[in-house]
């Protein structure tokens, strides 16, 4: 709300309507605010990238009150009312920014017969290829010509010729026919990406995209420019004839991959992923997303998924997985390794079962290289939700070595680890089988098979749950898919482990029961958060108590570890 | 309770008593169509003629090239009401088939339940390659489920090949070859 005040409104006026709209946008924008349904058409205006104005498909009528020249008085109808000059021809609405007192037509008979025509010019060398074209049922092309198309061509001569099926780079094919040229994948790897590959080249309908001449479109953000294709001339190699998108359920998902915490929508049918596309946060990740992000979901099908629940390698329910857990927890001299990858409510609850069992936790990071854009150094989406629920009071190590040492002399009994493998982190399997092994984990390791209990664990897909990013952003997940058969909740067995060690007795938990209670405990939260409530945008937290941490994040799309302030996010809808 | 109506019957005339007329007339009805032509068809040795246009059971067709027509855009798939057809797309290796590597696109796998078809016609109808039919076929019948459900391979068989008005996709590997010259 602190930010709206701060942007100054005008007043224009869009088909004979007055309406508020921030200063400086586009008309473009100004239309989309106004609500009512209305749409300005256009494909080369994208709202993160420069404006290029070479589609022509978002004409409208502009005018502007009409002043005297000598004087500066307005001009007045014989009715009154200020006499507008309306620009002879129509203007393009993604270069014309709002003025007070602007008038706009979107819907006259210029107008319409401007966008029929730039319809009918696009579609002259179009090939029908929707049948066997990728972007069928979310192309803008395809949207606008049912709408702005006449229905039957008059163009008689040959169609152009262009180069098909042309690999771009490992994950992004091209289809030049379909191109309509414009240009916004050119500059979004010029302005965006900052790796310069594709241009034009040739004039006039013969122009056509291309690389540059011995170079790949290889960066790690390569798959943007196939989500802003408004036509289906970028195609995603992976996703490439995999199936039909209007077949595809959406859900609003974080990505794990780092601590920017990319907002992204997991497109799935009947229980399998498809794809991962970015979903706009302008406060995280504008609109771009990783390729590596994208890839993640392979992992969900992987053979090497924790399917049972298991005691010594016996499959067995659940409970007595959980009653075995706390058996060894209570016998004292207990370690609980957790994640950084753990949601917010599964760390609630490690941290609540460490204390329980006076066990101390520990957490070990991963870090990588950042790339200054959306990939920070700390390879984890939830390292401040380890420190929010007091999981850690200090940033976690690199590996295990004390742990290690107390195993060996012989001063630790159990070890409860998270999707850990602790083999790598300094504790071989012949120290492990000095002590009791819980792990949790979404995928077999070599923990995993030396652990005397083993619980498998969800994927970020398959559960709800919360992730806090780098900016103390609480943003939230939801299940996108199914998880495998027989495979509950994580914090719904944590409860069946954690409420005994309190001699209660394990209560049916919900997120928003698990909400309730971490609202309660942790004064950072406030009072009457829930997840089914938190904000579409995430629930900004003040982690000005954690500033003296020296986190790894170096400065990136959204991060600027100079700055303690939590960047704001822009007004919606600019 | 509802009223009973008792109906007078008129007593049978002597004519009537013998039965002889009703035999009579009988006998004439069966001996003047014993000389008519037979309309009985022994089914299932004989069949009939089906109409042109008659919705028997969807099959999918090739062009008088041979050439596979379905392009898996699963336009079938969605408009199919009781959801009879699933389809896996799959991408035509230009390597193994260089004639056909402009279309790019062919099923992988093409099901249709039979069990589940209701004979609609809307998947010949919203079809943009005219590759799937509803032609001739109208007696299936199978000892299980998964018998009822015909593979891409069984509705090739069940379609064969019908004439071609556009040739689309040869044109457009024409229209490939020949290039345009700038
Ligand atoms: S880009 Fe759009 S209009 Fe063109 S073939 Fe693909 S879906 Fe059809
Ligand atoms: S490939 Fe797509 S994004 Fe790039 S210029 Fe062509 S139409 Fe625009
Ligand atoms: S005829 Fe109707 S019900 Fe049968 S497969 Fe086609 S669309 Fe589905
Ligand atoms: S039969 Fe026709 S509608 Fe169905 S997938 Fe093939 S091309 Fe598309
Ligand atoms: S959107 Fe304005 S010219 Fe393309």
């Amino acid at each position: 709300m602190k930010v709206e005040s701060i942007v100054e409104h005008i007043t224009i006026k869009i088909d004979g309507e007055d309406v508020q709209v921030p200063k400086g946008i586009n008309v473009i924008e100004a239309v989309k605010m106004a609500g009512k349904g209305k749409v300005v058409p256009h494909y080369c205006y994208h709202p993160k990238l420069s404006i290029a104005g070479n589609c022509r498909m978002c004409m409208v009528e502009m005018g502007m009150p009409m002043r005297d020249r000598a004087t500066g008085e307005a001009i007045l109808e014989e009715d009154g009312s200020p006499k507008i000059g309306w620009m002879p021809k129509p203007t393009i609405g993604c270069a014309t920014d709002v003025a007070p007192g602007m008038h706009i037509r979107t819907d006259s008979e210029m107008v319409k017969e401007s966008r029929n025509g730039v319809t009918e010019f696009l579609l002259i060398n179009h090939p029908l290829d929707c049948p066997i074209c990728d972007q069928a049922g979310e192309c803008r092309l395809q949207e606008f010509s049912a709408e702005h198309g006449r229905g039957y061509s008059r163009f008689i001569e040959d169609k152009n010729v262009k180069p098909k099926r042309t690999r771009l780079g490992p994950r992004v094919m091209l289809d030049d026919e379909r191109c309509i040229l414009c240009s916004r994948c050119v500059r979004f790897t010029q302005e965006v990406a900052d790796e310069d590959v594709l241009g034009f080249v040739d004039r006039g309908t013969y122009s056509t995209l291309t690389c540059y001449p011995g170079k790949e479109l290889a960066h790690n953000y390569s798959l943007n420019t196939v989500d802003i294709c408004p036509v289906g001339a970028l195609t995603s190699t992976d996703f490439r004839f995999k199936m039909r998108v209007w077949f595809l359920k959406r859900t609003p998902s974080i990505c794990t991959e780092s601590s920017v915490g990319a907002n992204t929508e997991i497109w799935s049918r009947e229980g399998k992923i498809y794809r991962i596309t970015p979903r706009r946060n302008d406060a995280v990740n504008d609109t771009w997303m990783t390729d590596s992000g994208r890839a993640l979901y392979k992992a969900v099908e992987s053979d090497d998924r924790l399917t049972h629940y298991t005691i010594e390698g016996v499959h067995k329910t659940s409970d007595e997985v959980a009653a075995a857990a706390v058996e060894m927890l209570k016998a004292g001299d207990a370690v609980v390794v957790g994640s950084v990858h753990s949601s917010l409510e599964e760390q609630f609850y490690y941290g609540m079962i460490a204390q329980r069992c006076s066990a101390k936790p520990m957490l070990v990071s991963h870090y990588g290289e950042g790339d200054g854009l959306l990939l920070s150094e700390d390879r984890s989406p939830n390292l401040r939700g380890a420190l929010v629920t007091g999981l850690i009071d200090a940033l976690p190590t690199a590996d295990l070595e004390p742990l290690a040492r107390s195993v060996e002399a012989g001063s630790v009994k159990t070890i409860f680890a998270v999707n850990e493998d602790l083999t790598e982190l300094g504790l071989s399997k012949e120290l492990l089988a000095k002590v009791q092994v819980i792990y949790v984990g979404t995928h077999a390791n070599a923990t995993s098979e030396v652990a005397n209990l083993v619980i498998p664990s969800l994927m970020v897909f398959e559960k709800d749950g919360t992730f806090i990013n780098q900016n103390f952003l609480v943003q939230r997940f939801k299940a996108a898919v199914p998880g495998p058969r027989g495979i509950q909740p994580d914090f719904t067995v944590l409860e069946k482990i954690c409420a005994p060690l309190a001699q209660e007795k394990p209560a049916p938990v919900t997120i928003d029961a698990v909400w309730e209670r971490m609202a309660a405990t942790f004064d950072i939260l406030p009072e009457d958060a829930r997840w089914r409530t938190l904000p579409e945008a995430g629930l900004a937290l003040d982690g000005t108590a954690f500033q003296e941490l020296q986190f790894v994040e170096t400065k990136n799309l959204k991060y600027d570890p100079a700055k303690a302030e939590v960047p704001q996010a822009e007004p919606a809808g600019v | 309770m509802a009223k009973t109506k008792v109906l007078e019957r008129k007593p049978l005339t002597f004519a009537e008593k013998t039965f002889l007329p009703q035999i009579a007339g009988g006998l004439k009805t069966t001996f003047a169509t014993m000389l008519q032509k037979k309309v009985t068809l022994q089914y299932p040795e004989e069949r009939p003629n089906i109409p042109d246009n008659y919705r028997g059971v969807p099959t999918l067709v090739r062009d008088p090239n041979g050439r596979e027509k379905c392009v898996s855009c699963q336009l079938c798939e969605f408009v199919c009401p009781p959801k009879a057809i699933r389809i896996t797309p799959g991408e035509i290796d230009p390597e193994a088939e260089p004639d056909r590597a402009h279309v790019e696109k062919a099923p992988k796998e093409f099901d249709i339940n039979m069990l589940r078809c209701i004979y609609c016609g809307l998947c010949q109808e919203v079809c943009p390659e005219e590759a799937i039919y509803l032609q001739d076929v109208f007696s299936l019948s199978g000892y299980s489920r998964e018998e009822m459900i015909n593979n891409k391979e069984k509705l090739y068989e069940l379609g064969g090949t019908l004439p071609d008005s556009h040739y689309k996709w040869d044109k457009k590997k024409a229209a490939e070859v020949a290039g345009n010259s700038h």
